[in-house]
This record gives C-alpha cells, structure tokens and sequence, in this order.
C-alpha cells in the first residue's frame, strides 16, 4: 500500500504485476455525515496489508464499499483489473474478493462444516434438479465439497469440530470458521475486519502464523483491520491510517511508527479521553 | 458444544419421516378396507394427508427459508381448481382415473407454482416482512377471483365468464366452476393411497432439497443473509426456488383435497386455513418436518377426538393448543426434555471432555 502515485511500497515480488485492489478518490456520505472520503490506494497481489485508525475513523466502512456492501458515493474500485462498479455484494465476491465481519456474522444455526461448504458454493457443482433428487452427479458434487471443506477446516486445526454447531463454538474458533468459510470462495484478496478483537495474546500469536500461511498458501493479498499495534507492526507490509474519514498516512510500519500525524491522531484521542476522564 | 451429527441426522430424519408415514399406512389401509374405520374418521383421511403435505411445504418457508407466509392455503386454492378444471377436461381424453388424477396433481403443481413465482418476483427482492402481507393479500384475492368465476366445458373447449353460468354460451357442455358455488362435479378420485404418495413425493423433494447445495443456500440466507451474499450467494434467486417449490406442492395438495370431494367452494380455503396450517407448523417445530407430521395429523383429528364433549370441543381444542404452545416453548420444558432424550449424546460429549 503506497502514498499514490509512487509505487515504492509495494513488496517488491508484487511490483510488476496488475495489484489486485486499487481505489480512486473513493468517498461515501450517509445523509449529511463524509464517513470516508478521498480514499485511494493499492494493494499488492500478494501483500499483507493494514488499516488502522481510532474508532469510529471509517475502517468497516472501507470494507464494506470494497465489498459492495455499501455503494460508493464517488470514486472508483478497481478489482483485478477490473471495476466493481454497479454490482452486487454476491457479484463482487465472485470476483475475487472475501471478507469476515467485526461482529462475527457466520451460519450459526447450521454445522462448522455446512459453514464452509455454503462458503464453496459457486465452486461446486450441482444442479437444482441433482439437489432435489439428490441424482444427476449429486454424490460426486458432495464428496467435492465435504473433501474440500475438510481440507480448508484442517488448515485452521477444525477438522474435529466439523460436526458441531457453529453458533455454539468458543469465540476464538468462531472467528478462525469465518476465515475458512471466506477462503472456501477461492478469493485472490482478503479482508478481515478486527481479526484479533477478543483474543488473548497466545491466540493472538497464533492468529498472526495463520494470516502468513494464508498469503505463502494460497498466494493472496491479505487486507486487516486492527486495533492491536503489535500485530499490524508485526505482519503488515504496508499500513494505511485512516483518521475522522480521510487518509492521514500510508507507508511501512516503521514510517507509520514514527509519522507526527499518527502520533497526533492517537495520542490526541488518549489525551482526550483523559481530560474528559478528568473533568 | 452442541453437535450436530450431519450425515446421521440426514438418515435418521429421512427414517423417522418415512417410517411415520409408511407405518401409518400399513395400519391404516387395511383397516379401512375391512370398515373397521368410523366413517366420520375415514373421511378424514385425504384431508390429513393433504395438511400434511400443506404442513411439510409451508415448513420450506417458514423453517428453512424464513419468510413468513400467511396466504399458503391460497395456493392451495389454484392447485384445487386447476386440479378440477383439468381433470373434468380430461373426462373422455384419459379415462383411467389413476392416471387422470396424477395429470390433475401435477397441473395444480404448475400453476401453484407459477403463481408463486409471480408473487416472488416482486416481493422476495425486498428486505423486511412483506411477503406475509402480499401472501394475506393473494390469499383473499384468489378467493375473491374464484367466487366470480364460472367455468365450462363442451365440444368446442373451455368457456369461462365472470358474470354468470348462462353468460358462458355451452352446447350441451358441463359447468365446472359456477361462482360462489365453487367446482361442481367433480368425481372423487382421491384415496388414501394417493395422499400417502404425495405425502413420500413431498418428503422426498423437502428432506433431499434441505441437504443439497441449494438447500445449504437457502438456510445459509436465513441465518444471515449478508454473510450469505459475502461468499457469493445470489439471495433473490435461492429465496424463489424454495418458495416456488413450497407453492407447487401446497398446489399438488390443493388438486388432491379437491378430488376428495364432489363440491369444493374457494371460502375453503381462506385466511383460516392459512393460519390453521401455520399453526401446524409452529406448533410440530420450525424446520421440523417429523414435527409437522405428527403435529398435523394429531391436531387435524382432535376436534374429530373431541366430538364426545361437543359443546366444549373448541374450547379443549383452544386449550389443547396453548398447553402445546407453552411447553414447546418453555425453557423448563425444554431442558427436561434435553434431560431425558438427549442424556446419551450429553455423556459422549462429557467424555470428550469439552466444557
Ligand atoms: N450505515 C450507516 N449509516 C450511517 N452512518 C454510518 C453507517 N455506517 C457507518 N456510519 C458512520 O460512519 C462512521 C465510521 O464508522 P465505521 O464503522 O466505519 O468506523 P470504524 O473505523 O470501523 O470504527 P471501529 O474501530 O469502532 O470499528 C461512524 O461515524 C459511523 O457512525
Ligand atoms: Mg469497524
């Protein structure tokens, strides 16, 4: 992720290819309210980025214009090469593009594995006569997707819990199945809306290891938002810092570290609340 | 943890729903056929087989897709009277009745269906209860529709008028629906044996449909749809496949329940029945289709049961009801139930050692 137009933060293995994401002056407006706005940049296509920003600054909002959750009110989504302009939450994910929830939204009433398996739904292949007669390469077309859902549940550790109820699994484990169940789309990007929110730090550790084996594993971008410093300072190659709405920084974590803007931005907040403690 | 033991529980569903069915058949037919049945009971057959099949379809809305619908005896109507038109049409064209009342099943099927779909166009793209609204709305429409419709046959093919039985202009022909009198002439054809079928026929298409890749889409819309549409899943379009197929077979019902009869009138299928069938499927369990069955067929027959206290019978049944509401409901209720049924599957869990 690069201050536009210079590219020189993009990992340098993702340099010569189309990036995988790349927004142009994107901004929404609810009513009277800019909840983002002027926000472009670009991701690499196998680059583990982040955004981060204090509450409230328009991160799940980025998500959801991203995803087309939400119709952007100016600018433009560039996916792959291609512009996302016009389609529907269900046609965007079909381009490539996953994502998980801040408050975790998953199948809950159905089992781990139904969840991943809904998950592989545009790649497996069954007609509507072979779901209801249950004939016409239906077992074949099951098979595909159980060994499928399997797999993906024994990359995050699951496998052993594919029979429970996924609305009945600890915290923890609920948010790993919303990573399996996004992955199941075969995505070329990623985005995970507060990964670690709620973990303690030895889930957290193991969080991070994942996140790498998904980009080395699958060969993907990975986008986060995080309010945990150690983890976006740890993993992400380029960071972008979004404050009341509007990009106040992008570069490596290093640069982010020691921006005065950032600083500002989160230190202001603190002194804020600490005076509004006081008084 | 709550586990759910996916492919058992698909076998043991399917064993439980057949077996139910087929085991009532086996006491049931003999019985009939050696007059060991009361007539008033015998009578009743079809109907129960009928608001079984009603029950199991509406459960595909309300259950597994979500949506409240309040108009399902509707479709049950343009199944009943698509079902009547066509069998009498085919009087002299098919004269085995066996197979002129499955041609009449299906077309009912059909139009039911196509009315479903009519309905879900506009209705299932929204979010939010409308379709309980617009179902309330069909519901009474098609009854109104029908209540004005006069229908016959004759050499020269289908006449239909809006104003009256003469307006219709026949040679010699016969009247099949003649306005608020409802279908007349109709030769009953149904049989317990055909309500059992049609009863297995919609066992199959629900449970198969339930454990498919559909299936899982449609399920997956109604414990959260915008996650549903994060993986890729196109939502309008599962919505109307399962609610088309809950309309067909609620149609499939209605030409069935018609055949029973010799006369059927549309304010049969009223708002009444809407919501008694409703009932049937809240009280048996959302997206329980065992519970379905034994719901409909316990309170189909239990106003027939109470005949003895017949002053009372409505007030029992009232009361039979809300004892059955609240102990599905209750907390208590359902923990001693849990207690008791699920005492084996807690042990294993225990010693798993999971907390
Ligand atoms: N659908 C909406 N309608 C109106 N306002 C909205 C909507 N969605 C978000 N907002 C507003 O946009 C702003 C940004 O919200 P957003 O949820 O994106 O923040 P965030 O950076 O994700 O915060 P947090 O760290 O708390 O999750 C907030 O002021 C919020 O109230
Ligand atoms: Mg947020």
């Amino acid at each position: 992720m690069v201050p536009v137009p210079s590219n020189a933060i993009i990992p340098e293995r993702d340099i010569d290819k189309t990036p995988i994401l790349e927004t142009h002056h994107l901004g929404i407006d609810f009513g009277g309210l800019t909840a983002v706005d002027e926000f472009s940049l670009t991701v690499g296509r196998t680059e583990i980025a982040g955004l981060i920003g204090p509450n409230g600054a328009g991160k799940t909002t980025v998500f959801n214009l991203l995803t087309n959750v939400y119709q952007p009110t100016r600018g433009d989504i560039i996916l792959d090469g291609r512009t996302t302009a016009r389609k529907t939450a269900a046609q965007v994910s079909r381009m490539g593009i996953a994502r998980t929830f801040q408050n975790i939204r998953l199948f809950s009433e159905m089992s781990v594995i139904d969840n991943v398996k809904v998950g592989l739904h545009n790649s497996i292949n069954q007609s509507l006569a072979a779901s209801i007669t249950h004939l016409f390469g239906y077992g074949k077309s099951e098979k595909k997707s159980r060994d499928e859902a399997l797999e993906l549940l024994d990359f995050f550790n699951m496998a052993d819990l594919a029979e429970h109820q996924a609305g009945s699994l600890p915290y923890g484990e609920q948010r790993r199945l919303e990573i399996a169940r996004a992955l199941a789309t075969h995505p070329c990007i990623i985005l995970l809306d507060e990964p670690a929110a709620g973990m303690n730090p030895s889930e957290t550790t193991e969080l991070m290891e994942n996140i790498r084996r998904i980009r080395d594993n699958f060969h993907i971008a990975v986008m986060l938002i995080e309010h945990d410093m150690n983890l976006v300072m740890n993993i992400c190659e380029g960071i972008c810092v979004l404050d009341h709405g509007k990009v106040i920084a992008k570069g490596s974590p290093e640069e982010i570290k020691s921006n005065p803007a950032v600083i500002e931005a989160y230190l202001g907040r603190k002194k804020e609340a600490a005076e509004d403690a006081e008084g | 943890m709550k586990k759910t033991r996916k492919l058992n529980k698909f076998t043991l569903t399917n064993i439980k729903a057949y077996g139910i069915v087929i085991l009532a058949f086996i006491i049931l037919y003999p019985m009939q056929s050696a007059g060991l049945i009361s007539n008033s009971i015998s009578g009743q057959l079809v109907p129960i087989c009928t608001y079984i099949v009603m029950a199991i379809s509406l459960n595909l809305t309300v259950g597994f897709l979500g949506e409240l619908s309040l108009g399902h005896a509707g479709f049950m109507s343009v199944g009943a009277f698509t079902g009547v038109i066509t069998a009498i049409c085919l009087q002299n064209a098919v004269p085995a009745p066996a197979l002129r009342l499955l041609i009449a099943i299906i077309a009912g099927g059909i139009f039911a269906g196509i009315a479903g779909l009519v309905i879900g166009i506009p209705v299932l793209r929204l979010r939010g209860d409308y379709l309980a609204i617009v179902t309330l709305a069909f519901g009474e429409i098609i009854k109104n529709i029908i209540n004005c419709l006069y229908v016959g046959v004759d050499a020269s093919g289908l006449h239909i008028s809006m104003t009256n039985a003469d307006a219709l202009g026949m040679v010699n022909g016969q009247l099949i629906l003649n306005g608020p009198q409802g279908a007349v002439g109709i030769t009953k054809m149904a049989s317990l044996t055909a309500g059992v079928i049609l009863i297995l026929f919609t066992l199959f298409v629900v449970l198969n449909f339930v454990n498919s890749k559909t299936g899982r889409a449609v399920t997956a819309i109604r414990d959260n749809r915008i996650a549903a549409e994060s993986v890729g899943i196109g939502v309008t379009r599962y919505k109307l496949t399962a609610f088309i197929i809950s309309a067909a077979l609620a149609g499939m019902a209605g030409a069935l329940y018609a055949m029973n009869f010799s006369t059927i009138a549309a304010k049969k299928f009223d708002f009444n029945t809407s919501i008694l069938i409703l009932v049937f499927v809240v009280l048996g369990g959302m997206g329980n289709i065992v519970g379905s069955i034994i719901a409909t067929a316990l309170l189909y027959m239990l106003p027939e049961l109470l005949r003895g206290v017949a002053d009372y019978r409505m007030l029992v049944y009232a009361i039979v009801l809300i004892a059955v509401m609240l102990a599905t409901n209750s907390e208590k209720a359902k923990q001693l139930w849990e207690r008791t049924s699920f005492k084996l599957k807690n042990n294993k869990e225990k010693e798993r050692g999971e907390g």
